[in-house]
């Protein structure tokens, strides 16, 4: 079966031009593969590039050597070299992103920004809107909230949109950085079932969690990213 | 992938011995938002009236897809061809809304003006029209029979839109669509056209300073300094991992609030 997911060969550093044109690779040969309905986990110390990595496959990040191949249907983008608009097509119908931070859009209610995800997925606005209710009340938003744009929620209800936001496409492919970095044990829990739910429906997870309960719970694998570590600094 | 709408390829413009803009080449599909950001003078008002042909270029080429599937150059249009092209297919959003709108005449007169310039007679069917869009970009339909002028700038603003999208273009130029508003004006106005563009599918040529408006409105971002393009990519890489020296100063000097 081939794989949703297969990076290989990924070199991802920064060029800092403001600041005497240093140059700082995070990871090299990058090489792993996720495979419909697994969940697999980075592991490793905070600035081993776990983040960085999850950026470079959601194609926020370029790199420098290297395929970054998804698969679509019967087709594989590699995001590496992939143009814009097929890079945006992806992220609609194939592969979405958690972060631990939600980007708030001015003025849209909590509800019509969770929704708003499962509309780009193709789902009618009815239908959308519904989900987006369920999702919301099964991480325990609460529903006087749902109406108001989440600007002002505390850190732990903003992620909680932001997951239900996550989960509302279609997505088989789902990017998670930290989900439940600011979350109760409850929310915890809810995070765990959705993950389970989707995987037995055959998504695939590729995350990061520093809670080691969890990510005991939710991973298939553990993958050590400092086995990516440039050789600059393995020498060092 | 869908056939583009737009081709640019080769633009290059200069005013006297002043470079406007240069070797710029690019295409847009359907449906897709490109923001063209730079500093003022970086030619990107310049490449936004080539590309709409309000300016004719030195050299280069702007091909545009036209309703029966055929790629037209736009300068081997006649006039008139162009004319009915910029007022039923493309729509144009200034900064300054008085450059957009008739400020002489009525709310609804502005909307239904483009309506009328494609053959449209019906007055009870214009008038209809213009009250559903008056109420779509959230300005009380009971303002009908007032004039641009009895409005606030964002109203003003959202009229412009109004008047540009009665006739259900597929490409819309804007430039610089929330300057010069207050803050609060502009969120308002940004969420509605991140609405309005999403709802139609629209494919939107945005120029602006603003990095901050390109990211949340834009899927595409070409970067000008000097007349040039540095640097394209997907509006969020280009932010959060710009390449040029230039975009990583421009990137890191805006302020978060």
């Amino acid at each position: 079966m081939q794989p949703v997911l297969s990076v290989s060969g990924v070199d991802k550093a920064f060029h800092l031009h403001l600041h005497g044109g240093k140059h700082l690779p995070v990871v090299e040969k990058v090489d792993f593969a996720v495979q419909a309905g697994e969940c697999v986990v980075l592991g490793g110390p905070s600035g081993a590039g776990k983040s960085s990595i999850l950026k470079a496959i959601y194609g926020n990040y370029t790199v420098q050597a290297g395929s970054i191949l998804v698969r679509r249907d019967d087709a594989i983008v590699d995001v590496a070299t992939a143009e814009p608009a097929a890079i945006v097509a992806l992220r609609r119908h194939v592969m979405g992103y958690v972060s631990q931070f939600l980007r708030v859009i001015p003025r849209v209610p909590a509800l019509d920004i969770v929704a708003e995800a499962a509309r780009e997925a193709g789902l009618a606005p009815d239908a959308s809107r519904r989900r987006a209710s369920k999702l919301l009340t099964r991480l325990n938003l609460p529903e006087r909230l749902w109406a108001l744009p989440p600007a002002t929620f505390s850190g732990g209800e903003q992620q909680r949109v932001n997951i239900a936001r996550g989960f509302a496409g279609e997505h088989r492919l789902l990017i998670l950085d930290e989900p439940t970095a600011s979350l109760d044990a409850i929310n915890r829990e809810a995070v765990i079932e959705l993950i389970a739910e989707r995987k037995a429906q055959g998504a695939a997870f590729l995350g990061i969690f520093h809670d080691i309960d969890v990510r005991d719970r939710v991973a298939d694998r553990i993958i050590d990213v400092t086995r990516f570590a440039p050789h600059s600094e393995r020498a060092a | 992938m869908n056939d583009p709408l737009l081709v640019v390829e080769g633009l290059a413009k200069s005013y006297g011995g002043r470079m406007g803009c240069a070797d710029v080449s690019f295409t847009l599909e359907p449906g897709e938002v490109l923001a063209i950001v730079g500093e003022s003078g970086s030619g990107k008002t310049t490449l936004l009236n080539l590309i709409s042909g309000q300016l004719p270029p030195d050299q280069g080429r702007v091909a545009y897809r036209m309703r029966d599937g055929a790629l037209r150059n736009i300068l081997d249009l006649t006039e008139a061809e162009r004319r009915f092209l910029a007022r039923t297919d493309w729509g144009f959003v200034h900064q300054d809304a008085r450059n957009g709108l008739r400020m002489g005449v009525s709310a609804g007169g502005n909307i239904g003006e483009r309506l009328m310039g494609i053959g449209d007679r019906h007055y009870g069917k214009i008038r209809d029209v213009a009250l559903n869009w008056l109420d779509r970009v959230e300005i009380d339909p009971a303002r009908i029979d007032d004039k641009p002028g009895q409005f606030s700038g964002g109203m003003r603003q959202r009229l412009q839109i109004a008047r540009n999208l009665v006739t259900n273009p597929r490409l819309v130029f804007m430039d610089e669509p929330t300057g010069g508003l207050d803050v609060s004006v502009q969120a308002r106005l940004l969420d509605l056209i991140r609405g309005l563009v999403a709802e139609l599918g629209l494919a939107v040529v945005l120029v602006t300073h603003d990095l901050a408006v390109a990211r949340l409105l834009s899927h595409r971002i070409l970067v000008m300094k000097g007349g040039y393009v540095i640097e394209a990519g997907l509006t969020d890489r280009v932010l959060d991992d710009p390449q040029e020296a230039y975009t990583q100063l421009l990137v890191s000097s805006v302020l978060a609030a």
